[in-house]
């Protein structure tokens, strides 16, 4: 049995917002099962009095003075932007 | 133009007695990647213009007598998912095409006042995913060795750009293995630092807890002095240590008498190839006739090493790729009139299909209902396997393996199954899951022709042990004198 269902690679597609047709989203149901599954291998370590490691060395937060220093200028902030215009980057509506 | 199978040392000696320029070392570059890089594909983008500017003023300064430095004067290239201002960087990925910088990393920076010179930004996978190069939306990279080879990946423009003698040296990054790995199926030295190391401000992120930026070049030597220039803390990466900076050419005595080498028996185990196993087995040879003893240890995680990343990495690349999303930077969909629509039609006609692949096996094993049994689980494996490496470093200075399974394996050959691909790492993973520091040394070469790689690890910011280990190789034997024949 598939460790996923083709309603739950879509369902991940969204959250991950990308776009899948139908073809997609079983071709990807194939290759996530498998990946899936054999990640499942880490199943045969009893992790139940293990830390979880997210970094490697042992940090404390970082903290800097507040102090304001300059920006970067907006034009070029704005000069990689898909469409802007006075400084604002442009998108497609938000609501309806 | 045997010029760039000198070391760093001596041409720095021809530049000093004035009997070289630096204008003659950035045309050397130039020349060379005109008539082979229609072959090697290494490059993405050229900045020729801009070097050979600077290649003036820099001459200047050193008629003047004010050069100063290792690096003073030479060419290097840079893999292109580190962020050099107003030079292109595209990450080898569509989405990327068109992006214009407006800032430069922080090793950039520091290259900078070393005084090198950036002659070009190097093919990689796209987003650094990849162990072949195959990934690239734009070309294949092909071994100098055999052009019909992967060059390996994710750094593969990076490792052949400087066994095809296009620059003397080059930055790769490395996430799990992507430094090492191509560095040994090119035959070129190439050395991931100990985590947090070397800034990664401006590197593109894939995943944060393991990403590494770190040097490729043809001896240990010259990628000793390439990681004394970028290494150091920097307050715009609140992960880089607050460590000192030794000065790892210092190192290179030759001297390994008394050493202690632990060679974990999974490096020798299924699925690694006769012939890379005999290649290590000559190595360690060499490394006792100079007085170092080795011990067969047992890492008993590795097994489960490559879950682990492949969970932990595509859940951290789901997150830092976010970003692209056709807002602030890169290519935007046509086809969509709402937000989240542009959203989802921008990312998927500009990401390569593992670039998805691993976005949405990262999504999942973050999703409600999945994170504890998937996410949370390859966390707390990655202690196991911490501990494997701390436990053997109690007793041990290194430990010493093939970097790779297999030598360069034929392009096309790897591409149906992706757990087939993601297998070439399973020697170099576990070294970014604990965090260590590894290099990889060329340590022969196959029946075939092909170069082996020699992995020697280190305690955490104990690249200066590492280094005197290679270097005292590499001294012994003459295979890092060996270059492919183009």
């Amino acid at each position: 049995m598939s460790r996923i269902s083709t309603e739950e690679v879509k369902h991940v597609a969204h959250l991950a917002r990308l776009a899948v047709t139908e073809e997609e989203a079983e071709q990807m149901k194939k290759e996530l099962d498998a990946i899936i599954t054999f990640a499942e291998q880490l199943n045969e370590l009893d992790t139940s009095n293990v830390k979880p490691t997210s970094r490697v060395l042992e940090m404390v937060n970082v903290l800097r003075e507040d102090r304001a220093t300059e920006g970067l200028p907006v034009e070029e902030v704005v000069k990689n932007a898909p469409d802007h215009q006075d400084g604002y980057i442009r998108v497609p509506s938000i609501l309806d | 133009m045997d010029l760039f199978t000198s070391s760093l040392r001596e041409l720095q000696e021809l530049l000093n007695k004035k009997e070289l320029s630096v204008s003659d070392l950035i045309d050397t570059s130039y020349k060379r990647i005109a008539e082979v890089d229609d072959t090697v594909s290494a490059f993405l983008t050229l900045n020729e213009e801009n070097a050979r500017a600077q290649a003036l003023q820099l001459d200047d300064i050193l008629a003047k007598g004010e050069a100063s430095g290792p690096l003073f004067g030479m060419p290097i290239g840079i893999k292109d998912n580190i962020v050099t201002k107003n030079l292109r960087t595209t990450c080898a990925s569509k989405i990327l095409e068109n992006f214009d910088p407006i800032y430069d990393a922080t090793v950039i920076e520091k290259l900078r006042q070393a005084g090198t010179v950036t002659i070009g930004k190097l093919n990689m996978d796209e987003f650094a995913m990849g162990s072949s190069n195959e990934n690239s939306a734009y070309k294949n990279v092909r071994n100098p060795w055999n052009i019909e080879c992967v060059p390996g990946g994710s750094s593969g423009g990076s490792a052949a750009s400087v066994a095809a003698g296009e620059v003397l040296f080059s930055l790769g990054s490395d996430t799990g293995g992507s430094i090492r790995q191509p560095a040994a199926y090119c035959g070129v030295v190439g050395l991931k630092p100990t985590y947090g190391r070397v800034s990664r401000f401006g590197l593109v992120a894939f995943a944060s807890s393991l990403d590494q930026i770190g040097p490729i070049t043809n001896t240990v030597e010259d990628n000793a002095f390439l990681l004394e220039a970028i290494s150091g803390i920097d307050p715009l990466d609140g992960t880089s240590a607050n460590v000192d900076v030794p000065k790892f050419t210092e190192a290179l005595t030759g001297d390994i008498k008394g050493l202690r080498i632990a060679v974990p028996k999974e490096y020798l185990g299924e699925g690694v190839s006769e012939e890379v196993k005999n290649s290590v087995l000559e190595a360690l040879k060499v490394l006792e006739s100079l007085g170092a003893v080795w011990e067969e240890v047992s890492l008993p995680h590795s097994k489960y090493a490559l879950a682990t990343y492949y969970l932990l990495s595509s859940s951290e690349a789901s997150a830092n790729l976010a970003r692209f999303d056709g807002v602030r930077y890169g290519y935007r969909t046509k086809n969509a009139d709402n937000l989240i629509d542009m959203y989802k039609h921008t990312r998927s006609e500009g990401f390569g299909t593992e670039v998805k692949r691993r976005i949405m096996l990262g999504t999942f094993a973050l999703s409600s209902g999945y994170y504890d049994a998937y996410y949370k689980k390859a966390q707390q494996v990655r202690t196991l396997i911490k501990k494997d490496f701390e436990d053997v470093f109690q007793d041990y200075d290194v430990i010493v393996g093939p970097t790779t399974p297999t030598t360069a394996f034929k392009i096309g050959e790897n591409t149906k199954d992706p757990l087939t691909m993601y297998a070439n790492d399973i020697l170099t993973i576990p070294v970014n899951l604990a965090g260590v520091p590894g290099i990889s040394v060329p340590c022969g070469l196959s029946e075939a022709g092909l170069p082996f790689g020699l992995q020697i690890i280190g305690k955490h910011f104990d690249e200066s042990t590492v280094y005197r280990v290679a270097h005292a190789f590499e001294q012994a034997t003459n295979h890092h004198t060996k270059k492919p024949q183009l």
